[in-house]
C-alpha cells in the first residue's frame, strides 16, 4: 500500500465544478413544471393568528394556492427524535396551529407560478394577531431558569463536581471571580436554506440543503407519516452551513406540504432575513468563571457556571462548561449548566459549539489570572498541564497541548511580547499579543459506506455524507485511494444522497474519523472479495492459491513476496463479469472509549493593533498549532483553520444578533448589518500542526478539525485586547466603545 | 421578500421591495422602458401583469425575454434562463454572491431590475470557461484554494474580473479592499486574494 495519498495536499476533486458554476446546491435543481413557495412570517413575538386574508392575494397574478394553519393538512407528525434534535421538548409543529411562539415564526406559505408572483403575495398577505408581550431577554429576571433534564453528551451533565471548589477558591491566596456574556450569533451560510420538493405518488423527493441527510429523510417521513424509504434526500454541494443544516427545519416541512397540495414540485429558498428566524442560533450565554490559585499559579480550584438560552419548547443543550473538566490539573472543580428559556426560536450547534463559548470565559479567566500573578500566560498553563483527565480519572488518547504552545510561540515570536498591559507600540497604535488554548472533542459514530470496483478500472465510493465546505469529497478521495492501492484519479467518490450508506450528522468534527473510517473497511472488504474471486477462477494466476498467502499493493494481487506485477482490480472484474461491490462499516470500539479520553487541543495566538485615540481594532497576526492527530491533507486542514480563525474574528469583534425586546424581532437581520469578517479584516493567518500519531482514536488516527479551527480564537484576541490597551472585556463581541472607556 | 406589510410600517398601497426601488429611480427607469410598458406599470399592479419584452445577450448568447418589471437579472438569470452558477446568498445588495458583469462592470445583480438593462451584456460564471479550457482565474481558485464550500465562488470570480479590469489589483491589500463587497463566510479570503493576485500577474 501506498504511504503517501494521506497527508498529501491534494487539490480539490470537485474545484473545478465549483468555478464553473456547475455545482449545484439546493436551489439549483430546477424542477419542471415547479411553482415557487414563499413563507410568511409572524410580525410578533407571542400571541395568536386571529385572521389571514388570504382571499386579497388569491385574486392577485400567478397564486396557486395561500395555505395557513386553517387549510393546512394536518399532519401526522409521528415521534421523531435524533441525536441532533434537543433531548427534551418537541419541534415546531408548523402550521398546525394558531398560536405564535416567538417572532418570525411561519404563518402561511404562498405558492405562485413565479417567484416574483410569490413573494408580491406574501408581502402582501394581511395577517392579524392578538399580540401578548413575550420575554425575549435571558438577564430579565423574569426568565426562568431551569436544569436541564438530559445530557446531550456524557460530559454535559448540569452539575459536575470534584473536591470542593467554593472552598478552595475561597480560601485561595489569589483569586479571579468574573461574569462573561457572549451575544447571540447566526451561523449565516452563504447559501440560504433551500428545498425543492417533488411528490410522486406517495414518494417524495427532497433536493434540500443539509448536513444529516439520513436524518432528513427519517424526520419527514414521520412528519408525513410514511415510511423511510419513500423520501429521498439529495444535496451534494452545501454552501456552507456551519451547524445550521444540522437539523431539519420548519421550511422543509412547508416545501412538501405545499407540493401537495399544489400536486406540482415547488421551491422554497428562505429569506436572508428568514434564516435569523427558524433556523437556529449559537445561544446567549452568561458564564461565571472563579479560579482559586496559589502565588506559584497552581490552581487550587475551578469554578465554572454557564447559562445559555433556549425556546420554551424545546431544551436546547451545549457543551457550554465541559472543557473546565479536563483541560488543566486541579483537585476542586465544580461547573454548572442552566437553560434560560425564552419565546424565542430554539438555538442550535454552531461551529465549536459550547466549547468555544466555554473556553472564552475560562482562557479570559486564566489570562486575567496570569496578569494577577505576574506569570507569563503560557507559563501558567504548563505550571497546570494535567497528566490525565482528572474528572474521568483517564489517560487521553494524546495530548499535545504544551508543543503547540511551543510551536506557534515560535512561529508567532510571542518572545518579543513585553508582558506589561499598553507596553507595545508600533507608532501611535497600541499593539497587544494574547493566546488562548483550543480543545475539542475527537468524537466518531457509526457509519457506512459501499465500494464498487468496475470493469474500466474505476472505484466508486458511496457514503450519504455531506460537504458543506471543508473538502469531503476531497480527502474521502484520498482515503479510499489510499486503501485501495490506486491513484485518487482513478476513485469516484459520492456523496449528498440519502439512499447511500448511512453516515452519521456532518459536523462535530467526525466525518473524516466515522465515514473515513467506513471507507476504509469498504475498500478493506472490497480487497477481500476481489481476492477470493481471483484464487477461485480457473483462469486466473492466482487461481487456488491460499488467500492468507496473497497481499495487495498499489493495487495490484500477488502472492506474497513475488516479484510478479500481480492481478489489477480491473484484471479481476473483467475475468469475473460483474463489478465487485462491498459495504463497510465502522465504530469506535466501546472498550477503547472506556479507557481513554479523546480530545484534539491547540494554542491560538493573537496579535491586535488598536488605534488609541478612536478604538478601532484590527487584528494582524492569527497562529495556531493544533495536535489533531493525523492530518489527512494540509491544504485543506490549512483552509479549514484559517476559516476557523476568520470565524473567531466574527466571533470576538462582531457578530451578534440584537433582539428588539418589545417583540423579539431580530434587528439586524441583514447581511448588512450582522457584520461578519470580510476581506480587509483578515490578517496574516497560519495554521500549523504539530506531528501527533494517535493509535486510539480510530483507524485513521485522526481526530477531526472543522470545530477546534474556531474555539481559541476569540479568546485570544481579547486576551490580545487586553495587553494592547489594559482593558478587560468580558463580552463579546467587543466593540470600539468598550476600549475607548480605557 | 416576504416581509410581512405590517413591519415595513408604509402608509398606503403596498409595495414590494422592488417596486419602491422602481418607484424610487422611477425617472430613470420610466424613461428605460418602451412606452407601451409605461401605461401598463401605471394600471393597478394587483390585476394586471406588466410584463414586457426584452433582449438580453448573456454569455455572447441573444434571449429575447418576457420579464415582470419587478425581476431582478439574478432571477431571470437563475429562474428563467436556468443559469443557476450565479448565487443568491442575501438578495439585499450586501453579499456579492450575486455578481456578473453587466457590460463590463460587475454589478450586484440581486439589486440590478432586468428591466432596466434591455441590451445589456452580461457575462455569467457559466461562460468563462471556453472549450473546456477554465480561465485562468478559476484555474487561480482552484490553485490557491480561493473557495471551501463553493457558493460564493461564482460571485468572487466575476468580482476578482471586474476588480483586475478596474485596475484594482495592484497589490494585495489593494485586492483585499476591492474584493470586500464578496463575503465568504468560509473564510477562504487568503485564497481568494492569492488567486486574484495570480490571475491579473498572468493577464
Ligand atoms: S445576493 Fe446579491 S448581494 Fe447578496
Ligand atoms: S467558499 Fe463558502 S462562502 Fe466562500
Amino acid at each position: 500500500m501506498s504511504a503517501s495519498l494521506i497527508g498529501r495536499p491534494l487539490a480539490r476533486v470537485d474545484g473545478r465544478a465549483k468555478v464553473t458554476g456547475t455545482a449545484r446546491y439546493a436551489a439549483d435543481f430546477n424542477q419542471p413544471g415547479q411553482l415557487y413557495a414563499v413563507i410568511v412570517s409572524a410580525t410578533v413575538g407571542l400571541g395568536r393568528v386571529m385572521d389571514v386574508a388570504a382571499a386579497e392575494v388569491e385574486r392577485m397574478p400567478g397564486i396557486a394556492a395561500v395555505i395557513t394553519h386553517r387549510n393546512a393538512p394536518k399532519l401526522p407528525y409521528l415521534p421523531h427524535r435524533a441525536v441532533i434534535d434537543p433531548a427534551v421538548g418537541e419541534r415546531l409543529h408548523v402550521l398546525q396551529e394558531d398560536n405564535v411562539r416567538f417572532y418570525g415564526q411561519p404563518v402561511a406559505i404562498v405558492v405562485a407560478d413565479t417567484l416574483d408572483h410569490a413573494e408580491r403575495a406574501a408581502t402582501a398577505l394581511r395577517v392579524t394577531y392578538e399580540t401578548r408581550q413575550p420575554l425575549v431577554d435571558p438577564a430579565d429576571r423574569r426568565a426562568e431558569k431551569i436544569v436541564p433534564e438530559a445530557a446531550t453528551r456524557a460530559r454535559a451533565l448540569a452539575d459536575r463536581s470534584r473536591g470542593d471548589a467554593d472552598g478552595a477558591v475561597a480560601q485561595a491566596p489569589v483569586r479571579i471571580d468574573e461574569t462573561y456574556d457572549i451575544a447571540r450569533e447566526n451561523h449565516n451560510p452563504m447559501e440560504p436554506h433551500a428545498t425543492i420538493a417533488a411528490w410522486n405518488g406517495d414518494r417524495l423527493t427532497l433536493w434540500s440543503k443539509s448536513q444529516y441527510l439520513v436524518n432528513e429523510q427519517a424526520e419527514i417521513a414521520a412528519v408525513f407519516g410514511l415510511p423511510a424509504e419513500n423520501v429521498e434526500v439529495i444535496c451534494p454541494f452545501i454552501g456552507g452551513a456551519f451547524g445550521t443544516s444540522l437539523r431539519t427545519w420548519p421550511h422543509v416541512t412547508l416545501a412538501a406540504l405545499a407540493a401537495r397540495h399544489v400536486a406540482r414540485p415547488v421551491k422554497l429558498v428562505l429569506t436572508r432575513k428568514q434564516m435569523f428566524f427558524t433556523t437556529g442560533h449559537r445561544p446567549r450565554t452568561r458564564q461565571r468563571v472563579a479560579l482559586g490559585a496559589t502565588p506559584e499559579g497552581r490552581l487550587t480550584g475551578v469554578i465554572h457556571e454557564g447559562m445559555g438560552e433556549t425556546s420554551r419548547y424545546e431544551q436546547f443543550m451545549e457543551a457550554l462548561t465541559n472543557v473546565t473538566d479536563y483541560l488543566y490539573s486541579c483537585p476542586n472543580v465544580r461547573t454548572q449548566y442552566r437553560l434560560a428559556q425564552l419565546d424565542t426560536s430554539t438555538p442550535n450547534h454552531m461551529r465549536g459549539p459550547g466549547d468555544a463559548s466555554g473556553i472564552f470565559a475560562l482562557e479570559s479567566a486564566m489570562d486575567e489570572l496570569s496578569y494577577k500573578l505576574g506569570i507569563d500566560p503560557i507559563e501558567l498553563r504548563r505550571r497546570n498541564e494535567p497528566q490525565i483527565d482528572e474528572a474521568e480519572n483517564k489517560p487521553f488518547s494524546s495530548r499535545s497541548l504544551m508543543q503547540c504552545y511551543e510551536l506557534g510561540s515560535e512561529r508567532f515570536g510571542w518572545a518579543r511580547r513585553t508582558p506589561k498591559p499598553r507596553s507595545m507600540r508600533d507608532g501611535r497604535l497600541l499593539i497587544g499579543m494574547g493566546a488562548a488554548t483550543a480543545t475539542y472533542p475527537a468524537f466518531h459514530a457509526p457509519a457506512s459506506a459501499r465500494v464498487r470496483l468496475l470493469a474500466d478500472g474505476l472505484a466508486e465510493v458511496e457514503a450519504a455524507a455531506s460537504d458543506m465546505g471543508p473538502g469531503t469529497y476531497t480527502s474521502m478521495t484520498q482515503v479510499a485511494a489510499e486503501f485501495l492501492g490506486l491513484p485518487p484519479e482513478q476513485v469516484r467518490f459520492r456523496l449528498g444522497r440519502s439512499a447511500y450508506p448511512q453516515t452519521p450528522s456532518h459536523g462535530g468534527s467526525w466525518t473524516m474519523a466515522s465515514v473515513g473510517s467506513a471507507i476504509r473497511a469498504a475498500c478493506l472488504e472490497a480487497q477481500a472479495q476481489a481476492a477470493r474471486r481471483a484464487v477461485a477462477d480457473t483462469r486466473s494466476p492466482l487461481f487456488e492459491a491460499s488467500v492468507g498467502n496473497l497481499e495487495w499493493s498499489a493495487g495490484h494481487l500477488r502472492r506474497r513476496g513475488e516479484a510478479s506485477t500481480g492481478l489489477s482490480y480491473q484484471d479481476i472484474v473483467a475475468r469475473t463479469g460483474a463489478p465487485v461491490e462491498a459495504e463497510g462499516s465502522a465504530q469506535r470500539d466501546p472498550e477503547v472509549a472506556e479507557r481513554y479520553s479523546m480530545h484534539s487541543f491547540g494554542a491560538v495566538f493573537a496579535e491586535v493593533a488598536i488605534d488609541p485615540d478612536v478604538g478601532t481594532i484590527r487584528v494582524r497576526h492569527i497562529v495556531g498549532a493544533y495536535g489533531i492527530g493525523r492530518v489527512v491533507n494540509p491544504l485543506l486542514a490549512r483552509s479549514q483553520c484559517t476559516g476557523g480563525m476568520i470565524g473567531g474574528i466574527g466571533m470576538a469583534l462582531m457578530e451578534r444578533t440584537v433582539l428588539d425586546l418589545r417583540d423579539g424581532r431580530p434587528v439586524n437581520a441583514h447581511m448588512a448589518d450582522y457584520l461578519m469578517p470580510v476581506n480587509l479584516d483578515i490578517p496574516k493567518l497560519e495554521a500549523l500542526f504539530v506531528d501527533e500519531v494517535d493509535p486510539h482514536v480510530n483507524p485513521l488516527g485522526v481526530k477531526g478539525l472543522g470545530e477546534i479551527a474556531l474555539v481559541g480564537t476569540a479568546p485570544a484576541i481579547a486576551n490580545a485586547v487586553f495587553h494592547a490597551t489594559g482593558k478587560r472585556v468580558r463580552s463579546l463581541p467587543i466593540h470600539i466603545e468598550d476600549v475607548l472607556t480605557a | 421578500m416576504a416581509e410581512n406589510p405590517s413591519e415595513l410600517h408604509l402608509p398606503g398601497p403596498i409595495m414590494s421591495r422592488r417596486e419602491a426601488l422602481q418607484v424610487t429611480a422611477g425617472a430613470v427607469t420610466l424613461a428605460a422602458l418602451p412606452p407601451e410598458t409605461v401605461a401598463a406599470t401605471s394600471s393597478s399592479p394587483a390585476v394586471v401583469k406588466n410584463d414586457m419584452t426584452l433582449t438580453m445577450t448573456v454569455n455572447g448568447r441573444i434571449h429575447t425575454l418576457t420579464v415582470d418589471p419587478r425581476q431582478s437579472v439574478l432571477d431571470v438569470l437563475r429562474e428563467t434562463l436556468d443559469l443557476t452558477g450565479t448565487k443568491k446568498g442575501c438578495n439585499q445588495g450586501a453579499c456579492g454572491a450575486c455578481t456578473v458583469l453587466v457590460d463590463g462592470k460587475r454589478i450586484v445583480s440581486c439589486l440590478t431590475l432586468a428591466a432596466m438593462h434591455g441590451g445589456a451584456q452580461i457575462e455569467t460564471i457559466e461562460g468563462l470557461e471556453k472549450d473546456g479550457v477554465l480561465h485562468p482565474l478559476q484555474e487561480a481558485f482552484v490553485e490557491h484554494e480561493g473557495l471551501q464550500c463553493g457558493f460564493c465562488t461564482p460571485g468572487q470570480i466575476m468580482s476578482g474580473l471586474g476588480c483586475i479590469a478596474e485596475g484594482h489589483a495592484g497589490s494585495p491589500q489593494e485586492i483585499q479592499f476591492w474584493m470586500s463587497g464578496n463575503i465568504c463566510r468560509c473564510g477562504a479570503y487568503p485564497g481568494i486574494v492569492a488567486a486574484v493576485a495570480d490571475a491579473a500577474g498572468r493577464t
